[in-house]
């Protein structure tokens, strides 16, 4: 595949393209679901193809193919330079690109366990354990259980003489459990909704999920919201859980610092963001206890987020983004940091597909842990909503107005965790709501969470994204407007 | 590119190597361009072309589906001995059904050549041109503009022949003002259609006249919703239309069959014939789509079948199913909504105070069975006073249902083809809505 590439990139060369870079993705993916008792899905793919990017006459272009034949990559190379020039019939400048060293490297991300090497009926085997235990409880009217395998290798080179092979295992697995009594729907998921909970790992996070364990409880949870009184609307105090926490990261800061976004390149579709340049170094964007990175090391963990190198082969960093509540970093990319006087890029780069471009991503986007724990943090409360696992969310183009539902919440009162309450939401304005946050749990309750599912782009791109949260305290939250009609 | 000739070889070489019971192949080709822009400036632009086969193997009341998109032979080979050794793994279901045998489609005429054939240098003399425009107004323009051809197969070993290929293109734009944005998009088969510059134009004069944009207090408000902000609503309820969804009791709709559910004067089917829908006359499984009347004076007269599920329901199919293997079953994807004879200035004129909704953003389901949808205003959101729009107003979340919503709806425009970004195309009309919910603003 190198030599193909290799052509490519002369041909993009010979054509009038003064950078070019290419990459060939081989990408694998097993899907397997079960619902009520029956394997509900079990398909396999394979994707495999080429995608050429290129500088001409100062402009961008890009082509694709799937067809790996020396022929069809130098006529991909051919059409990405015919469009880069394309593009320069409306250019105001010149592409700048950020300075950036040549690589030449390998890098195989964290598995101990191949997922593709555990027999398909053991997945079912294990699934239809939790169907049952989920359809044993009275009232459970639909139980829905999924895991879902990818495995992609890839190789970057670049005009630049870079050369860099990535292969990463990404593992996902999650339930629910749906019940539908009288003219309510209410629906319990474990370890996540929406997908379960995803990283950069085998099969091993599966093993360590206990999915069998927790089903009776979630199952039990689902039936017994329809009897449950309704979370009280006001103004309150209230815990996020860690996944639904990892979201309002995700929403209210994560996109926000994507400085494509921030530079307009994103305004007719995904949006804009509040955090116009002048506000970095200079707004409090949260309170002094929050400290957020955006981390793509390893070391960091094996999120979604997690890679040795970006798609412009810019080493994997680790960017302060909120450090004691100031704003002090954006994501970005080797023009746009370029665009705005930065050295270089943070390596945040990365497409979905060999057939879409790199576009500015999230990393793991992860809060740092505090130094709480659960229990103390609940006996330090006196009158909150704990409120756990996402139902909703939905945030404005800018990033400003938030509003958040989740499965389940729990009142709390006088330091103790009470009553069940059912439709739970809150929302408020992003930056009002980080400085509300008065106390965050500890690294013994931090976890990386897995968001599988973020669009963004014109083609739309799905891409993973990693959010390492705790249980954390919000002070005086609008909450339970979501159903305040 | 796919056409009949190379679909009739795949689907040859799959069922030489396929030992299974009955053998299917969706093959899919794509061939895609995309010029994007913002700040006035070509900042992306792709091209892509793709070419895939797709075996499900049906073995002993048990089936699976391997995807490939390396056509060698020994590829197309392993994919359909993973297909098989994927549906050998699982437990019988012996509710499956056989798969179907050969059909008769409608012909449905949606390939424009030039369409598929547009160059980057075409897409980028018309960006210039709307770019121009912004300009002209000090705007900032944002958007995009693409062309190409899809095409599909789906052949059965029962000799089932389906074949469908269609030309795409869209072009949309945003237009951004110091402090105000406007915003239109249009899709279809035919890019001589999508009238760039009007839409740019339409884009512009809403950027101009959101200027400066007043902050109102939420609450409950007589909205008027262009036809995009009335599609990205009615998307959400798709799935709720399926017969597997009802079964499951997971539909909005479970136990309002045959219920006055909505408005006296709502008409909703699903025809993807219709003139202005897009898409193949058949199904997931290969089954002909049929015209079906949804809604009928706010009554909910009909659901819609895949195969298995009209099996176990005791109703006919009616062309309605994803491919196989899926949870989901089926949903109406050629939505047609009946409309009224109004317009939006009329709607407009006979507002005492209210507001011009132009897109939705970030629409999510908050309750599943009230159907209550979340999302902000976008783009264009201005404030009716006395049967005349007044001036722009800083954007709002609504907490809305959409059951409500159609309960609530005053006038009507005549349906047209509709795009926005949160759902597939609708041929649906503007609506006057009374009531709608507003819960909080935010800060631009």
């Amino acid at each position: 595949m190198k030599e193909i590439a290799q052509s490519a990139l002369e041909t993009a060369r010979v054509r009038g393209a003064t950078y070019a870079d290419a990459r060939v993705m081989d990408i694998r993916q097993r899907f397997i679901s079960t619902k009520n008792g029956q394997a509900a899905q079990v398909r396999e793919s394979q994707s495999v193809g080429l995608g050429i990017r290129v500088i001409a006459e100062g402009a961008w272009g890009f082509a694709s193919t799937e067809d790996l034949t020396r022929a069809s990559a130098d006529a991909a190379a051919a059409k990405a330079v015919e469009i880069a020039k394309a593009s320069a019939l409306c250019k105001k400048h010149d592409v700048n690109l950020a300075p950036e060293q040549r690589v030449v490297d390998q890098w195989q991300g964290p598995c101990r366990i191949d997922p593709f090497s555990v027999p398909v009926s053991t997945c079912l085997d294990l699934m239809l354990k939790v169907d049952a235990e989920l359809c044993r409880v009275e009232g459970v009217t639909l139980a829905e259980c999924a895991m879902d395998f990818r495995h992609i290798d890839q190789l970057f080179i670049s005009s630049m003489g870079s050369e860099i092979r990535q292969v990463k295992t990404q593992t996902g697995a999650g339930y629910s459990a749906t019940s539908f009594a009288g003219n309510e729907i209410q629906r319990r998921s474990f370890p996540n909704s929406f997908g379960g909970q995803y990283q950069t790992r085998g099969y091993e996070l599966i093993e360590e999920l206990d999915l069998v364990g927790n089903a009776p409880r979630i199952a039990e949870e689902a039936a017994a919201l329809h009897a449950c009184d309704q979370c009280p609307a006001g103004v309150m105090d209230i815990i996020l859980g860690g996944s639904q926490l990892g979201l309002q990261i995700h929403e209210s800061v994560g996109h926000p610092i994507e400085l494509d976004r921030v530079l307009g390149d994103e305004a007719n579709y995904a949006g804009m963001s509040f955090l116009t340049l002048e506000k970095l170094n200079l707004l409090q964007y949260a309170s002094e206890i929050v400290n957020v990175v955006a981390d793509a090391t390893v070391s960091h963990g094996p999120g979604l987020g997690t890679f040795a190198y970006d798609d412009e082969g810019v080493p994997a960093q680790c960017t302060p983004v909120i450090k004691d509540g100031r704003f002090v970093g954006y994501l970005s990319s080797r023009e746009s940091a370029a665009s705005i006087g930065q050295p270089r890029s943070s390596g945040a780069m990365r497409a979905e597909c060999w057939n879409r471009i790199p576009l500015i991503r999230m990393t793991n986007v992860s809060l740092l842990p505090g130094n709480w724990r659960l229990e103390d943090l609940i006996a330090d409360t006196q009158e909150a909503i704990f409120m756990e696992t996402n139902r909703s969310w939905s945030i404005d183009d800018r990033r400003y107005n938030f509003q958040f539902g989740t499965e389940v919440g729990w009142e709390i009162k006088n330091g103790k965790k009470t009553r069940m309450l059912k439709n739970p939401s809150y929302g408020g304005i992003t930056t009002e709501f980080w400085n509300s946050c008065d106390a965050i749990c500890g690294p013994g309750e931090w976890t990386l969470w897995g968001t599988p599912n973020c669009g963004k782009g014109q083609p739309m791109q799905t891409m993973g994204t990693g959010h390492g949260a705790a249980p954390a305290r919000f002070r005086t939250v609008q909450v339970g407007v979501a159903y305040q009609q | 590119m796919l056409n009949r000739k190379l679909a009739d070889e795949l689907f040859e070489k799959a069922l030489k190597y396929s030992t299974a019971d009955e053998t299917e192949a969706h093959i899919a080709s794509t061939s895609y361009s995309l010029t994007r822009f913002a700040n006035n400036t070509i900042h992306q632009n792709m091209a892509e072309e793709d070419l895939n086969l797709s075996v499900r193997a049906a073995v002993d009341h048990r089936t699976a589906r391997a995807t490939t998109n390396r056509l060698d032979d020994t590829s197309i080979r392993e994919v359909c001995e993973a297909a098989q050794a994927l549906a050998r793994l699982q437990r019988p279901d012996e509710e499956m059904l056989r798969m179907p045998g050969g059909q008769t489609y409608r012909s449905v005429e949606r390939c424009d050549p030039e369409t598929a054939e547009l160059g980057p240098r075409a897409r980028a003399e018309t960006v210039k041109q709307v770019i121009e425009r912004a300009e002209k107004d000090q705007l900032t323009a944002a958007g995009v503009f693409s062309s190409g051809k899809v095409a599909q197969a789906i052949y059965n070993s029962r000799g089932l022949r389906a074949f469908h290929e269609e030309s795409v293109s869209e072009f949309s734009v945003t237009m951004l003002s110091d402090t105000g944005s406007g915003w239109a998009k249009k899709t279809g088969q035919r890019y001589q259609t999508l009238d760039p510059l009007g839409l740019a134009g339409r884009a512009a004069s809403k950027a101009l006249r959101s200027r400066e944009p007043k902050e109102i207090q939420p609450g409950r408000y007589t909205v008027i919703l262009e036809p995009s902000a009335v599609m990205d609503m009615l998307g959400f309820m798709l799935l709720d239309f399926g017969g597997l969804a009802v079964l499951e009791q997971r539909s909005c709709l479970t136990g309002r069959e045959k219920q006055k559910v909505f408005g006296g004067n709502i008409q909703i089917g699903d025809d993807v014939y219709h003139p202005s829908q897009s898409g193949a006359p058949f199904d997931g499984e290969g089954i002909p789509r049929h015209r079906v009347r949804l809604v009928e004076n706010g009554v909910v007269e009909n659901l819609v079948y895949a195969r298995h599920t009209a099996h176990k329901m005791g109703k006919e199919p009616t062309g309605h199913g994803f491919p196989l293997p899926n949870e989901m079953g089926e949903a109406p994807l050629n939505i047609v909504m009946e409309g009224g004879r109004g317009t939006v200035e009329e709607m407009i004129r006979s507002t005492e105070r209210g507001l011009l909704l132009t897109r939705l953003w970030y629409i999510r389901e908050v309750d599943p069975y009230q159907k209550i949808l979340t999302g902000m205003t976008r783009d264009g959101t201005f404030f009716i006073e006395n049967g005349e729009i007044q001036y722009g107003v800083k954007n709002l979340r609504f907490n809305q249902s959409l059951i409500e919503m159609l309960n609530h709806v005053e006038m009507m425009s005549a349906p047209q083809r509709a795009a926005g970004e949160e759902s597939i195309e609708m041929v649906v009309p503007a609506m006057k809505v009374v009531d709608f919910n507003f819960s909080s603003t935010t800060k631009f």
